[in-house]
């Protein structure tokens, strides 16, 4: 073998390399612009309207059922949380800066009761506009949620656009949603 | 005052390992003797250097000084002392400085025990480890700086991951890192041959040891973690093809593959191309394993939170190390042609054959666990690759793997007759299908083949020392004089053999496991396997930072209760978390497991109840490993150093 044919045949190792690099090039790239999420847990619910339920109030509130959501007049969210949550504690300013701006948000308590509720309500401010108790959790596990807090933004005919496991953040409020409150409204 | 020592003391070390990469890597062309004796000296200081700020870290975690936002966040005033120490490595910053330690530890050793080697390639070595160094120091104190200062500094910090609180995390990641990081003198030697253009014999002679000894570090490491997951995350299994388990057994595979063939160098000058790409790939492999879990982009238990900026310094570490050398193995690759020819059926073809394998299964788990996100970012789509592609990919693979196993250290070099071979091993062979003949009886096919496949390789390896001191040809007492006469090397790697035997034994034990789960009121029991489990009672009792409820289970065979177990569920106030503390009983054949996983709202407890066969010897073979390595190493050829070149070469006229 000629020396420029071994040392093309022993740069194959390289090729193999600079490809691999390039791509986690790429995909750290695409973390840093919030395009790529490892941990993301894709939602069955994405395209789709939410399955059938209905729950009552709590705390004082008006509860509501799946045909309330099928086509509100705007955008809006449905929140999951829970008052023994720590990060909905964190997520509920957030929440309600997004409120006093004008989104309708309404609220899905898991596996609580009214009296914490209150409390975890006059101490962190109500962004809802409705509240629905799922006491015994059949329902967040017809919706495939994977734990409180989790988010659900729903378009004006009722479909599920968008779907975040997690403590909202500003960060993930201006690279998200606001893209998706304009796509949609 | 004491972390901003540690702070001045990294900054120190990066200078110090710079300046250790290019004194070493372009002093020797000085041909000044004070150029090539600088590198020893720079790299004692380098390891002082970063030992001092490690001691600093580690005596804030001892002190709880709060102020270090490292402590603030990962410890609290409440943690047991051990864990306070521990816990310095149990997170992001803190895990880093520990692998820049033993990477300059690497660098110390070269410097004390390569005295054998010539000047200019130990000065080589050591540049080439103080340039990795460097990179990885700077990553540390710019990005990832663990003494970054606090204030106001809480009153308390965070708390400890209660499943991080366990003595498993004393000992599993210093070992593991010390394997994963000691092949960086493998790398570093096949870096500084390269530059000198010089792989022959003795290359392989002086790589072999580095190699082994990382390579006994690595597989201790993955034992370790293999056998605390399995006690502390109470699932009952032990590996779960995690993303980062996979980047543990990569350079593993790799590793195993370097070590024979650096054998084929050393004897043979033969495979000298391959030995050094595998060296390479080895160290590449464990970078990667590094970036992986501490960019976030594989989803995995043991990552890190997600943290793109440092993924990007990683990465740009990663290319100029691996692009660098493999740049320089493409350029040098004229003078790694193979000088030594074999037949077919020889011990290097065995050697080669093994090699094949160990590599197919890197690569297999490689593309399997990189597929997610590379799916992702090629075809957009969210998918997750598990155990059973793993399983059923790299089983397949292993098995050629257990059939050589047995032959090839009975093969003589260069060419070797296939039939006598065979006739030693009758016994062996005889064994293993009596194994999976009553195995099977019972239609478990995968356990049966498991259970022959490592009983050949313990026999087959036990064979051939036998016949090595002629065991029962020669008074018993002749055979020992001769095993102790034997060189260490043939003991070691017969260990190793035998090591991998067992754990293939456990492994294929552990898939006639039964398990079950029940819910039980104190006074009920439950049936699985031969034995009735019985829950009497469950109590509370205080521990150090937590508090937990205890159930007492006692189980009874035909002749009546002959062990009480005491699994909990571990309540920690500051963390709000739980954990099940699993209760294990082992006979060293057989685990009795029981995790009291939840108590329902009806009282009682919920048992996960585990009935594991061989269990114990999954680790066992690891350990068995491990020592086989070590006894090869304390062989008087490894550890007096190669002789020079001259002696070698008049030695392999000879021979």
């Amino acid at each position: 073998m000629s020396p420029l044919r071994r040392r093309l045949l022993f740069g194959v190792p390289l090729a193999v390399a600079v490809a691999g690099g390039e791509g986690f090039y790429l995909l750290l790239r695409r973390m840093r612009e919030q395009k790529y999420d490892p941990h993301a847990l894709p939602s069955p619910l994405i395209g789709k309207r939410p399955p059938a339920f209905s729950l009552p109030g709590i705390a004082g509130m008006q509860g509501f059922s799946n045909t309330d959501i099928a086509a509100p007049s705007k955008p809006m969210l449905v929140n999951w949380f829970a008052s023994w949550c720590i990060p909905c504690e964190q997520e509920a300013a957030i929440l309600g800066k997004l409120a006093s701006g004008g989104l309708n948000i309404w609220g899905i308590a898991y596996e609580d009761d009214a009296q914490s509720l209150k409390t975890f309500l006059s101490s962190n401010g109500n962004p809802y506009q409705r509240l629905a108790a799922d006491a015994d959790g059949t329902t967040a596990i017809n919706w495939g949620v994977y734990g409180v807090p989790e988010t659900y933004f729903i378009d004006k005919t009722g479909i599920v656009r968008w779907r975040y496991a997690g403590a909202l953040t500003d960060d993930v409020v201006a690279s998200s949603l606001n893209p998706l409150l304009e796509r949609y409204s | 005052m004491i972390p901003e020592l540690g702070h001045f003391a990294l900054a120190c070390a990066v200078a110090l390992a710079f300046a250790q990469g290019v004194v070493g890597i372009f002093g020797p062309s000085l041909r000044d003797a004070r150029a090539l004796f600088a590198a020893p000296v720079l790299a004692c200081s380098h390891f002082a250097a970063v030992g001092t700020a490690f001691l600093a870290l580690v005596w804030a975690g001892i002190v709880s000084d709060f102020t270090v936002e490292n402590i603030a966040d990962f410890s609290s005033a409440a943690v047991p002392l051990m864990y306070r120490i521990s816990g310095v490595w149990g997170n992001h910053d803190g895990s880093i400085l520990l692998w820049c330690l033993i990477l300059s530890l690497c660098g110390l050793a070269v410097a004390l025990f390569g005295g054998e080697l010539p000047a200019s390639l130990r000065a080589r070595v050591l540049g080439v480890l103080g340039l990795v160094s460097g990179g990885f120091l700077l990553f540390t104190l710019t990005v990832s700086d663990p003494f970054t200062r606090l204030w106001p500094p809480p009153l308390d910090g965070a708390g400890m991951n209660p499943i991080l609180q366990d003595p498993g995390l004393a000992f599993h990641p210093p070992v593991l890192y010390t394997g994963y990081v000691g092949f960086s003198v493998a790398f570093a030697f096949a870096i500084a041959a390269l530059i000198e253009g010089r792989v022959d014999a003795a290359f392989g002679r002086w790589v072999r040891p580095w190699a082994l000894l990382s390579w006994c570090f690595l597989t201790g490491g993955i034992a370790l973690g293999s056998w605390w997951s399995y006690y502390t995350l109470g699932w009952g299994g032990y590996w779960f093809w995690d993303p980062v388990e996979n980047a543990a057994l990569l350079p593993w595979l790799t590793g195993t593959a370097l070590l024979h063939c650096a054998i084929v160098v050393e004897k043979r000058e033969a495979l000298k191309a391959w030995t050094v790409l595998l060296a390479i790939a080895t160290f590449s492999l464990s970078l990667c394993g590094t970036f992986l879990v501490r960019s976030g982009i594989l989803n995995s238990v043991h990552s890190f939170a997600a943290a793109p900026d440092q993924g990007m310094f990683i990465l740009a570490l990663l290319g100029l190390t691996i692009g660098g050398s493999l740049l320089l193995f493409a350029i040098r690759a004229p003078v790694l042609a193979a000088t030594g020819i074999y037949a077919p059926i020889s011990r290097e073809s065995a050697l080669v054959l093994n090699n094949v394998f160990l590599c197919a299964i890197a690569a297999v788990v490689f593309t399997g666990t990189l597929y997610p996100p590379f799916a992702n970012l090629l075809f957009g789509v969210q998918l997750s690759v598990g155990a059973p592609f793993f399983n059923q990919t790299v089983l397949p693979l292993a098995a050629p793997i257990i059939v050589t196993m047995g032959f090839g250290p009975l093969l003589a070099w260069k060419r070797a007759d296939f039939w006598p071979v065979v006739q030693r091993l009758y016994l062996a062979g005889g064994v293993a299908a009596v194994v999976f003949l009553v195995v099977a009886a019972d239609r478990h096919v995968i356990a049966a083949l498991g259970l022959a496949g490592g009983a050949w390789v313990v026999l087959a390896a036990c064979t051939d020392l036998a016949q090595r001191v002629r065991l029962f040809r020669v008074p018993l007492g002749q055979s020992l004089a001769r095993l102790f006469a034997l060189p260490r090397a043939a003991i070691g790697a017969a260990l190793g053999h035998i090591g991998f035997g067992v754990t293939v034994l456990g492994i294929a034990g552990m898939t006639l496991a039964l398990q079950t789960v029940a819910v039980l009121q104190p006074g009920q029991s439950t049936r699985l396997g031969n034995y009735v489990w019985t829950l009497t009672n469950i109590h509370d009792e205080p521990g150090p930072n937590y508090s937990q409820h205890v159930a007492d289970v006692t189980v009874a065979d035909t002749h009546g209760v002959f062990l009480n177990l005491h699994p909990s569920r571990r309540f920690f106030t500051a963390q709000h978390s739980i954990t099940n503390d699993a209760a294990i009983h082992t006979n060293g054949f057989r685990d009795l497991y029981v995790v009291f996983a939840d108590e329902p709202a009806g009282g009682g407890a919920e048992l996960r109840i585990n009935d594991h066969p061989m269990a114990p010897e999954i680790w066992l073979g690891g350990l068995i490993m491990a020592l086989g390595g070590f006894c090869s190493l304390s062989d008087r050829r490894l550890r007096v150093g190669a002789p020079s070149r001259r002696k070698k070469m008049t030695e392999a006229v000879a021979s």
